[in-house]
């Protein structure tokens, strides 16, 4: 029964907390380790996007493709063959490696610049959602193995083995990458090519190469997050866009090419979106990420 | 001028005038449905093409806009029983003060373009479409407007549908033609190529682009307050689609961006391709042919269908009426309205500083009408960013500026340039998708002079002629050499009549032969009679040109005078040579 006090834009409407208690902080804590281990999927799916826009200039949306068609071979790889669904990593990341590689090749080919990126691996996004819905038709799958519905109790709240084993990964690859990148010979000419090509190719770095191990790279990461999808949501072909709206956001909020400014955006808006939840209606939480979006964008514009 | 206009919108009135009479047909409702969609997604890709194909400010939010009309429409005919066709105005209005909105405060921000522009519309979608869910607007489960009474017009209610949908094609079509062929369209294409340049040559890049992001926002709205009766159930996530968006975006794209037929051939060719293929089996068949008919355009036709159509006839499309046209047009002098006493410029106390550094640290120098002025100094002494704050590019810091009199210091940088003030760049910058008359033409139009398309163009060509590049008026600016790139920077900076042009290192990078051309075509600028405020590091150049030299280290003026005099001054030497020298 909403109330004669309820105005409809406090979401009131389809929330089921009528009352407005305040939520418990068992609830609060719940939300803030959910918002971890979403954050840490949003942060798998965001790194070779980040990485590729923000040191190759190419925006590619094919990478959630990648990650879904990835997420699909895990699953059939499992189901088929029953092998564990984290060692098809073995098989999967090589080959997205490879995947990356080629379409590099593609874009430079082509000269391919950031707008154009988009609608070319918009095309490719589509042309692969509709290999996974041949392959795998529109229905739902959901992988079953004996350790996706494991969890652990810490105190009064419950932590899921595969949200844990996400965030975990996530944490690793964005440190090792960051790391990577602000401290290694090769990051150190990847930043330097971003931000004045043909002045790093004077000086002796071959761009060619390392863009093709960049973009090979992030088609690796597109894998892992595919595993994770995998192990903690239900797949379906359409699926793949629901994620594009926030893991551009936090990739934008984290800054360009910074895995480390990922990882801390992500971990942030996924927490801020459990919260919104937990406090108002499910309904509300993409207002969380995007509004944030929209006021960084005007406030810190430059990337 | 109505006669160059005629060939492209006679097509386009008997186009409208069949389509309008296909009803008559009585054809089965299959084909009305068809073009129906045809014209729902001409609009709603024309609409969308109008900022972001012209001006290059790619919209991923068109769907929040669409939204916006369907949903007025919806509540409006539901909640308040408001007449169906009343509902429209609304549905644009309410989609257009949206857009103008979200346009007046995102376009205050310098750095939000391109792809930064897509993702703040994108989110504006999601932003919309949560508040829409979670609100009276929608509240979950969809408006259903079956029981809404259509007025029939000519026939069936889906006969009404079809004709008001034909209206607003037609509508965008002709707005997208109209402005593509208007001064409004020149500026958006400036913009799109480079938007500084363009604002300091005297395009209102702020009120233009609001403009027409309003004038898109606002067809959006209206086919979608049509497009609501026509599904007769509005849902949230089918309305505030990005799939929507990226379709229209797709379709332009396919048919050319940069022309205003573009998206109707991109929109008429999808749609045909959609609806030929659609059913069981060869649905997903035909998801994936649509994506690799948008790689396959992107990657060999970057300008579309209609680029692709139209490169065949680029040389033959020059006019044989503007070749022919005598080179001798009379050009506008400079005008003698200066007194020969009052300084054209005066800067006083003008300071500028970047985070830490202060690049301009209280400059006070005068330019007076008529002179040729050296402004020198070390690298960084703040020469550039002088000029850059004397034309608006930035705002400065404290100190006054004016021209003629006129205090300019806190003036927006296209209005600068409609008081007389003009530039040129160090590294040439031209608008790379014009060629090099309409570069030149553009700052004819929006400079002191404001003339109309016509002349503009036919006083660039003299211009051109003036600075010895009337054989290139015709090739687009990456086929020319540096010297060329130079001149044509100059030629622009002059077609925009000013009373005062400020070069910035106009000889760096020229061989001595060069340069000789180059020192001649600034005395003959400054003999028609505008003054002249050039920055070199040429010291053969400036004693040979300048009548006068200012000198600027660290920010301020450290000497001024004759050129022989003030090359002597200990100070100067020791600012380029360092003390032991001084």
């Amino acid at each position: 029964m909403p109330s004669p006090t309820c105005r409809p834009a406090s979401g009131c409407l389809s929330s089921p907390h009528e009352n407005r208690a305040l939520p418990s902080l068992n609830l609060i804590g719940q939300s803030l380790l959910a918002g971890l281990f979403t954050g840490g999927l949003y942060a798998l799916l965001g790194l070779g996007l980040s990485l590729t826009w923000g040191l190759l200039r190419v925006i590619n949306l094919a990478n959630f493709a990648l990650a879904f068609l990835g997420a699909y071979l895990t699953y059939q790889l499992a189901t088929a063959f029953r092998l564990d669904p984290i060692l098809t990593l073995v098989v999967i990341v090589p080959g997205f490696f490879v995947v990356g590689i080629g379409l590099e090749l593609g874009f430079l080919r082509f000269k391919i610049n950031e707008l154009t990126s988009l609608i070319v691996t918009f095309g490719l996004t589509v042309i692969l959602e509709s290999l996974i819905q041949w392959i795998w038709t529109a229905d739902f799958r959901r992988l079953e193995w004996p350790y996706t519905r494991v969890s652990l109790r810490i105190g009064t709240l419950f932590v899921g083995l595969t949200g844990l084993l996400a965030f975990g990964a996530a944490a690793l690859l964005t440190l090792g990458t960051w790391a990577w990148l602000r401290w290694s010979y090769l990051g150190k000419a990847a930043r330097a090519s971003a931000q004045d090509g043909p002045m790093a190719g004077a000086f002796g770095v071959n761009r060619r190469r390392l863009a093709l191990l960049l973009a090979g790279l992030s088609a690796a990461y597109a894998a892992v997050a595919g595993l994770f999808i995998a192990l903690n949501h239900t797949l379906a072909p359409s699926q793949i866009y629901s994620w594009i709206g926030v893991v551009f956001a936090a990739v934008i909020i984290g800054r360009l090419g910074n895995a480390l400014g990922l990882l801390a955006a992500s971990v942030f808006i996924a927490a801020s979106e459990a919260l919104t939840m937990a406090v108002t209606a499910p309904g509300w939480a993409p207002l969380v990420s995007f509004t944030l979006l929209i006021v960084i964008l005007l406030l810190r514009p430059e990337l | 001028m109505i006669a160059s206009r005629l060939p492209p919108a006679l097509p386009l009135v008997v186009a409208g005038v069949a389509l309008a009479l296909v009803p008559a047909l009585k054809l089965p409702a299959f084909y009305e449905t068809f073009l129906y969609l045809v014209l729902f997604w001409v609009s709603l890709a024309t609409s969308w093409n109008i900022l972001s194909g012209y001006a290059g400010y790619f919209s991923f939010g068109h769907a929040a806009f669409f939204g916006a009309g369907v949903y007025t429409t919806a509540t409006l005919t539901t909640a308040v029983d408001v007449p169906f066709l009343w509902t429209l105005p609304a549905a644009g209005l309410v989609a257009a003060l949206l857009g103008s909105g979200i346009a007046a405060v995102v376009f205050r921000v310098r750095g939000v373009r391109g792809e930064l522009f897509g993702l703040l519309t994108l989110a504006v979608t999601f932003v919309l479409s949560t508040i829409a869910l979670n609100t009276k607007i929608d509240g979950g489960p969809g408006v259903f407007l079956a029981a809404v009474p259509i007025p029939t017009l000519f026939g069936a209610p889906a006969t009404t549908l079809y004709h008001l949908a034909l209206a607003v094609a037609l509508l965008s079509a002709f707005a997208a033609l109209a402005i593509y062929r208007s001064r409004w369209g020149m500026g958006l294409f400036a913009i799109r190529d480079d938007e500084d340049v363009a604002e300091v040559l005297g395009v209102p890049t702020y009120r233009y682009k609001l403009v027409a992001f309003a004038l898109s926002c606002f067809i959006a709205g209206l086919i979608g307050g049509i497009h609501a009766m026509f599904v007769t159930y509005v849902t949230v996530a089918e309305t505030f689609s990005v799939g929507l968006t990226v379709d229209a975006i797709m379709m332009a794209a396919l048919g050319g961006t940069r022309f205003w037929y573009g998206p109707v051939l991109g929109a008429a060719i999808v749609t045909a391709l959609t609806q030929s293929l659609t059913g069981g089996e060869s649905a997903i068949l035909n998801r994936a042919l649509i994506g690799g008919i948008l790689i396959v355009v992107i990657v060999f036709l970057p300008d579309g269908v209609a680029g692709g159509l139209g490169r065949r006839g680029r040389r033959a499309a020059v006019s044989p009426v503007e070749t022919a046209t005598p080179l001798a047009v009379e050009l506008p002098r400079a005008p003698a309205t200066w007194q020969a006493a009052a300084p054209l410029l005066a800067c006083t106390d003008v300071k500028k500083a970047f985070r830490g550094l202060q690049a301009l640290a209280g400059v006070t120098l005068e330019v007076r009408a008529g002179e040729i002025l050296g402004l020198i100094g070390p690298n960084g002494s703040g020469k550039s960013t002088l000029i850059n704050v004397v034309s608006g590019y930035y705002q400065t810091d404290g100190g006054r500026i004016a021209l003629d009199g006129r205090d300019i210091a806190r003036v927006r940088a296209h209005r600068i340039a409609g008081l007389g003030l003009a530039r040129t760049y160090q590294i040439p910058r031209s608008f790379r998708r014009l060629s090099v008359v309409d570069n030149v033409a553009l700052a004819a139009m929006f400079g002191g002079g404001g003339h109309g398309r016509e002349r503009g163009r036919r006083l660039a060509r003299s211009w051109l002629a003036f600075a010895g590049l009337e054989a290139k008026a015709d090739a687009l600016p990456d086929e020319l050499n540096l010297l060329e790139r130079k001149f044509l920077d100059l030629a622009r900076a002059l077609a925009s009549e000013p009373r005062l042009v400020l070069l910035d290192e106009v000889l760096s990078g020229l061989t001595p032969a060069q340069m000789t051309d180059a020192l001649q075509l600034v005395r003959r600028i400054r003999d028609r009679g505008t003054t002249v405020v050039f920055v070199e590091h040429i010291m053969r150049a400036v004693l040979d040109l300048a009548d006068r030299v200012v000198v600027l280290s660290y920010g301020q003026v450290i000497a001024e005078g004759l050129p022989r005099q003030v090359m002597r001054d200990p100070e100067v030497v020791r600012a380029y040579l360092g003390k032991a020298y001084a």
